[in-house]
């Protein structure tokens, strides 16, 4: 051969090379945790007592050609200690009118007992009352019990925890009787008077009545930028039981269809932040200036547009910042849009960074999502739950949603434009990840997904998680809400490691303390953790926060209220719960 | 300047730039620079390389251009890859030069990319959807822009060809499948559709010779098309990798069997 032809041999060579490359990096590992202290999870639902289905709202007939899309919501867990007894008990929600939500009673035997019907929680979904989407818990009125705040597609009810396991519904006097089509509610105290604040979210347009629709116009104008949801609204605790409408004032009534938010203080001035995590939309991060309003800041959010479904805060590194884990889409060759991973590094660069890569950026269709220490090792895991519709798994809705899906928004934005779905699946049958947190080894350990060694099989539709020592061992459980399935509880079997629990009892700061902040110090690192009152996808944890420690020993504790107090706590024993409360200025 | 207006490379090269500038201000389509960075780069110097190599001479770099922009826009990889810019871009401009026939390349470059992307590695590579903020202003300037263009670039005949043969096929499918009108109608209102019509099924390197031709060959892409939407209306599972893009797909099946034809015809007669 000559040397043109040699010279053609080798660019042919080159290029098969370069399709073996794509071919070979397409394949892509998971990692090890052969060597990792183990995560085992046995799921004890129905052994426990807990048998609770969710059932999907009916919605107008005119939109019946989505409805499964669109009526896929509702199914929500919230983690409360209802009757202060130290045992952690669960609220689970279910959407179809006439169907009843569960207020599980931990039986401190390993049992739970459901004791909505009689408690007053249970029948909330009627017709011209509205759907259940959620609920998050707080003692909005400093009596020592958590009540509850219900959001709908409907009127959210507030309900008052009388104290003898009964509730009352105070949501007319307490202003908040509004119709709104919400997935998502957060009790902080923006202003930090010790009463707790409530900011619901709007998902559809509150004009949207689900049940007797005036026109179908009703989705989204854009996947990428749409602003035409509902109007999020902030509510401030007047501290008569009522509450006043500040949203305008404060700057924070996006309308960009938000499925969760979360608050914490993610640039330490002391004051809890909003980050809402937007579907057809950018994420938003909302400063809290003081107590006086918000603003919205330019954290590198604003390019970055998917499907924000879940907001989970946590201290990936150890390092006592908040970062972020938002959820969204990731299905083979139609749409990659990967969960995110963001850094906080406001201190630093005024912005976050999205690191998300492997199986953390691909959860399939994902939905709710907890950081927690499942293993105690001393080092934030994550739960992802997964999966939009399982229907008939040989039909797939994925290529007809691809017609509208790339198209001018007012096409999709009418729903009777929709092709039909009928009786297929989208992203239907995809399990739950439990994402173990190797950062131990450095930053560059990242995670490993160990669900099916965790003993995490599950294929339902996931919708809320929500993470809490139910049993009092000193181990994190797993309850899962399924849309159109059953509730899944995974209970932590594994030999914990050293591990410590905080309850902490607000007293100039509102009672349930939420928005509180623990930070403990152990083996060399610190960790900070917020008391939440929402996180995730319509759920809530535990109010009592967990550490693990791994093989460390326990060093100093420091509590930042949200009355502004610094608490400082040495001597504390490991392996215990410490109830906390609040000291006096 | 006039120049750019007498030779129709030029123009696409503006109409791509226009596209890409008007994307990436409006919706931040890249998605990172270092996407575009890559595929630009490698284009570029896979051309340069092969061309001096293989040829003797540096090419004329405006194909690669427009082939780098098409899939640093066409491209959307799982988070954070940069591997499917940089082979993409690599397999792209080397077919060129291995997949020929009597000096000819066969496949349009950035669609033989996509086409092999997004079948090989489905695991890691989607394409272009709705990343476009979904907004019916910023279209139809780029369709205006665009069909001047390709009217001065005088391939407007394959374009409208296309377009009217999309149409009637969608309410064929329409009266074969049910469902809303809109519904089969809607894919070509997006932002892929622009690329594909303004970039790929009109470029003259790859396409027949004869003005009658090329108009039969993209209809029969268009024809293609229309059944593989059909095998993904009716669930057909063993289509599934070509529903994530019919058109685009249908271009890589069509696109190389015409050229193979056109050129076999045109040696026999000479």
């Amino acid at each position: 051969m000559n040397h043109a032809s040699w010279r053609r041999v080798f660019v042919m060579a080159a290029f098969i090379a370069a399709g073996a490359g794509v071919v070979l990096l397409n394949r892509r590992g998971t990692g090890s945790a052969a060597t990792w202290d183990p995560i085992r999870l046995s799921e004890v639902a129905h052994a426990s007592g807990i048998d609770f289905v969710h059932q999907a709202a009916t919605l107008d007939p005119r939109i019946a050609n989505i409805a499964p899309h669109i009526a896929a919501l509702g199914a929500c867990v919230s983690v409360v200690d209802v009757n202060n007894d130290h045992w952690p008990d669960l609220y689970f929600t279910t959407s179809r009118f006439g169907a009843a939500n569960a207020l599980y009673l931990n039986q401190k035997d390993g049992t739970f007992r459901d004791v909505a019907a009689q408690a007053g929680v249970a029948s909330l979904n009627r017709a011209a009352e509205g759907a259940s989407m959620g609920a998050v818990w707080g003692d909005y009125d400093n009596d020592g019990l958590e009540d509850v705040l219900v959001y709908k597609w409907g009127y959210p009810q507030l309900l008052h925890n009388l104290g003898n396991l009964h509730f009352a519904d105070v949501t007319a006097q307490a202003g908040l009787r509004r119709w709104m089509n919400s997935n998502g509610a957060v009790w902080f105290d923006f202003d930090r008077d010790g009463l707790l604040d409530l900011y619901i979210t709007g998902y559809f347009r509150s004009d949207i009545d689900f049940w007797h629709l005036r026109t179908t116009r009703i989705m989204q104008s854009s996947w990428e930028f749409a602003s035409n949801g509902g109007k999020n609204l902030l509510f401030r605790n007047l501290g008569n039981g009522r509450f006043e409408d500040v949203t305008d004032a404060m700057g924070v009534g996006s309308t960009r269809w938000t499925l969760a938010a979360a608050a914490a203080d993610f640039n330490d001035d002391g004051w809890p932040d909003l980050y809402l995590a937007n579907d057809y939309g950018p994420e938003e991060l909302f400063l809290n200036l003081e107590g006086k309003r918000f603003e919205l800041a330019r954290a590198g959010l604003a390019d970055d547009s998917k499907s924000g479904m879940a907001v989970a805060v946590g201290d990936v590194f150890n390092r006592g910042r908040y970062d972020v884990f938002v959820t969204n889409i990731s299905e083979r060759g139609f749409l990659f849009q990967g969960n995110n991973l963001r850094i906080n590094l406001l201190k630093e660069l005024g912005r976050f960074n999205e690191i998300a890569t492997g199986v953390v950026a691909d959860a399939g269709w994902a939905w709710g999502a907890q950081f927690g220490d499942v293993n105690n090792d001393g080092w934030l895991d994550l739960v992802v739950v997964n999966g939009f519709i399982s229907a008939d798994s040989g039909r797939d809705y994925w290529y007809a949603m691809s017609k509208v899906a790339g198209a001018q928004g007012n096409i999709f934005e009418d729903a009777k434009n929709w092709p039909p779905i009928g009786t297929a699946s989208l992203s239907g049958y995809e399990r739950s990840r439990v994402l173990l947190n190797r950062s131990r080894e450095g930053p560059s350990g990242g995670f490993v997904d160990v669900a099916l060694e965790a003993g995490v099989t599950d294929r339902l539709d996931g919708r809320g998680v929500a993470m809490a020592d139910l049993f009092n061992v000193g181990a994190l459980d797993v309850v899962i809400a399924n849309e159109k399935g059953r509730a899944l509880l995974y209970r932590n079997t594994a030999t914990p490691l050293h591990w410590v629990e905080f309850k902490l009892i607000g007293t100039r700061s509102n009672r349930s303390a939420i928005g509180a902040e623990v930070t403990v110090e152990f083996g060399g690192v610190r960790q900070r953790q917020v008391v939440d009152g929402a996180m995730g996808f319509c759920s809530q944890n535990d109010r009592r926060v967990h550490f693990g420690l791994g093989k460390s020993t326990l060093d100093r504790v420091t509590i930042q209220w949200p009355s502004g107090t610094v608490q400082t706590v040495g001597g504390l024993a490991a392996d215990r719960l410490h109830e906390i409360t609040e000291p006096p200025k | 300047m006039r120049r750019v207006w007498a030779d129709p490379k030029y123009l696409i090269v503006c109409l791509i730039t226009l596209v890409l500038v008007a994307g990436e201000a409006r919706y931040s389509i890249l998605g990172g620079y270092d996407r575009l960075a890559t595929t630009l780069g490698v284009c570029m110097a896979t051309e340069v390389l092969l061309s001096w190599w293989l040829r003797g001479r540096v090419a004329n770099l405006a194909s690669a251009y427009i082939t780098g922009i098409s899939l640093a826009l066409l491209i959307k990889p799982q988070a954070n890859m940069l591997w499917p810019f940089a082979l993409g871009a690599f397999l792209a401009i080397a077919s060129k030069y291995v997949l020929t026939y009597r000096g000819r390349h066969l496949w349009n470059p950035s669609n033989f990319a996509i086409a092999f992307l997004v079948l090989v590695a489905s695991d890691s590579v989607a394409i272009l959807s709705h990343q476009w903020g979904n907004d019916l202003r910023i279209n139809l300037v780029i369709w205006a822009f665009g069909l001047a263009v390709a009217s001065r670039a005088r391939v407007l005949h394959v374009t409208l060809t296309y377009v009217v043969c999309f149409t009637v096929l969608a309410l064929l499918r329409n009266a074969i499948v049910g469902g809303p009108v809109l519904a089969e109608l809607a894919p070509i209102t997006g932002p892929m559709y622009q690329l594909f019509v303004f970039f790929m099924v009109t470029d003259p390197r790859t396409t027949v010779s004869t003005r009658p031709g090329r108009m039969v060959v993209v209809a029969i892409v268009a024809l293609v098309e229309s059944l593989i939407r059909l095998a993904g209306d009716f669930q057909v599972p063993l289509l599934r990798p070509l529903y994530v893009s019919p058109p685009l797909l249908a271009l890589a099946i069509v696109g190389p069997v015409a050229m193979w034809w056109d050129l076999s015809r045109q040696a026999k007669k000479s």
